[in-house]
């Protein structure tokens, strides 16, 4: 803990950036409100940067303004804006959102059925930055009962019981600390580096990035007894703990 | 405040009803105002393990189309004060209760009873998950025996995740493990699973396992529920269940495989 009752830490996450070409305020908010009501839920408070380095004639500091409130009026929270650092407006240091450092960003693909939609007038140009986010890890405590399905993003780690039928799925490490009787799948998004642990092995299916193994065979290496699941050349191995 | 008790497994014919009526005849006979609720619209039992089935008139989904008042379709038990029926209706299907109806009829039936037992079909389809919704507590009536096991497993789950105190974020169900139709021969001879098998396998509290009996079939054929049988190790089994309901301490018993003497043998009881 510390005396100033706070941390300073440093944190990645995924944004909209809004590539402006040309300036029409008037297109680009209608063509921008058409996406949003397409996938209202993605775009809802969803943090956005303006990104100006693509436009040819520069933009007045009036503009920019209307722009940013136009932008937040629709819902978006504009976090701060990017220009290419050789041609930086003099009015830069009037605006009031922060200038962030430019960097590589690749346009997202769109359907289809968007693309033909989209008019060759269209100024605006969605693009999602891609950065590895660390995934949090997921606690539970109550037992997982027949049925039920629990999948975390990030490691799985289960303070009680999976019973038969349930089924836990990570794309991480799975712990279990009690018995594990349903069918635990860890790495499912391809991670050979991730593994299962569990307090008693009883269970019906255990997996490593696709990799499988059945009651069957796991009763005649390690059975209600703690054991490790590891990927070891492509091949499960089950060891005790 | 009523308190509201569902009796669920998800398998059938695991003694539900039977539980149900003993259940509640048995915390009415401790002087608590009680009602039974039979959620098994379309395969109406309880009035008939309660013996009443010839004064229904009116029905639980009467009352929910207000059709009639609950005072008119609520029966009052002959044997026990203090116990009311509201049985389910026959000719109707489990898609006549909805949500809105049920919390109307509970609400009513709360602000004069202090016990609601839910009687629910098996399944874990619309007509069970009605009948948990709106539970304070869980009695999961379970069968020494696999597909039982499994099944009030996933029940279990339903009531953690599909209930109103889960959907409103509230203190979780309370959760009681009712074992029936427990032979301690047939567990003896590794042919049944044991009370810590289910235990182990479940992970809830145990409130009480009635061994398998004669009695159960006998009391309900007569329409009479089976704790009121006093001479029958179910009735008792059923009522040390009912005080553990009710925050007293009792041993478990019956558990053990009983000897057989002389005299019993030669009698074949």
């Amino acid at each position: 803990m510390t005396d100033s009752g706070f941390r300073l830490k440093g944190s990645v996450v995924t944004t909209v950036l809004l590539e402006i070409q040309t300036f029409s305020l008037d297109d680009i908010v209608f063509h921008l409100k058409e996406k949003i009501d397409q996938v209202p839920h993605f775009f809802n408070q969803a943090p956005i940067i303006i990104d100006i380095s693509k436009m040819k004639r520069g933009i007045r500091l009036e503009e920019f303004e209307v722009l940013i409130q136009s932008v937040s009026a629709l819902g978006l929270g504009v976090i701060g804006w990017r220009c290419d650092p050789d041609a930086l407006p003099v009015w830069n240091a009037s605006v009031t959102i922060p200038l962030l450092p430019a960097s590589k960003a690749r346009p997202i693909n769109m359907s289809p059925a968007v693309k033909e939609e989209a008019s060759p007038d269209v100024v605006v140009k969605t693009v999602v930055e891609e950065r590895l986010v660390p995934q949090a890890t997921k606690v539970i405590t109550k037992p997982i009962r027949s049925g039920q399905q629990v999948y975390a993003e990030g490691d799985l780690i289960i303070l009680n019981q999976v019973s038969a039928g349930a089924e836990v799925l990570a794309d991480g490490n799975i712990h279990v600390y009690g018995a594990l009787r349903g069918r635990a799948l860890a790495g499912v998004k391809g991670d050979v580096e991730a593994r299962i642990f569990c307090k008693s092995m009883e269970a019906e299916l255990v997996s490593i990035a696709g990799n499988f193994m059945l009651s069957d065979a796991l009763r005649n290496i390690v059975w209600k007894d703690s054991a490790q699941v590891l990927l070891v050349d492509d091949s499960l191995e089950i060891v005790p703990l | 405040m009523a308190k509201i008790i569902v009796v669920t497994s998800g398998k059938g014919g695991v003694g539900k009803t039977t539980s149900s009526a003993a259940i509640g005849t048995g915390i009415a006979l401790k002087g608590h105002k009680t009602v039974i609720i039979d959620f098994d619209v379309g395969l109406r039992n309880l009035d008939l393990i309660m013996g009443c089935e010839r004064r229904v008139v009116y029905d639980f989904v009467n009352v929910i189309n207000k059709e009639a008042t609950l005072s008119q379709a609520l029966i009052k038990d002959k044997r026990t004060k203090d116990l009311f029926i509201l049985p389910a209706s026959q000719t109707r299907d489990k898609d006549a209760l909805t949500i809105e109806g049920v919390q109307e009829v509970l609400e009513e039936l709360a602000k004069e009873f202090e016990y609601i037992i839910c009687d629910s079909p098996a399944g874990i389809e619309k007509g069970a998950q009605m009948a948990l919704y709106f539970a304070d507590a869980a009695i999961v009536v379970t069968n020494p025996e696999v597909s039982s096991v499994r099944d009030s497993d996933r029940i279990l789950g339903i009531l953690q995740s599909k209930s109103k105190r889960a959907e409103d974020g509230k203190a979780p169900i309370e959760e009681h493990l009712l074992l029936t139709r427990y032979h301690p021969g047939r567990v003896a001879l590794g042919e049944m699973l044991s009370v810590s098998d289910v235990e182990d396998i479940l992970a809830i509290p145990l409130l009480g396992v009635i061994p398998e009996s004669e009695a159960v079939l006998k009391a309900s054929n007569q329409g009479t529920p089976v704790i009121l049988d006093t001479a029958s190790e179910a009735g008792l089994a059923y009522m040390d269940a009912v005080d553990r309901l009710m925050g007293e301490e009792r041993p478990l018993r019956f558990l053990e495989v009983q000897k057989k003497g002389f005299i019993k043998r030669l009698l074949g009881g």
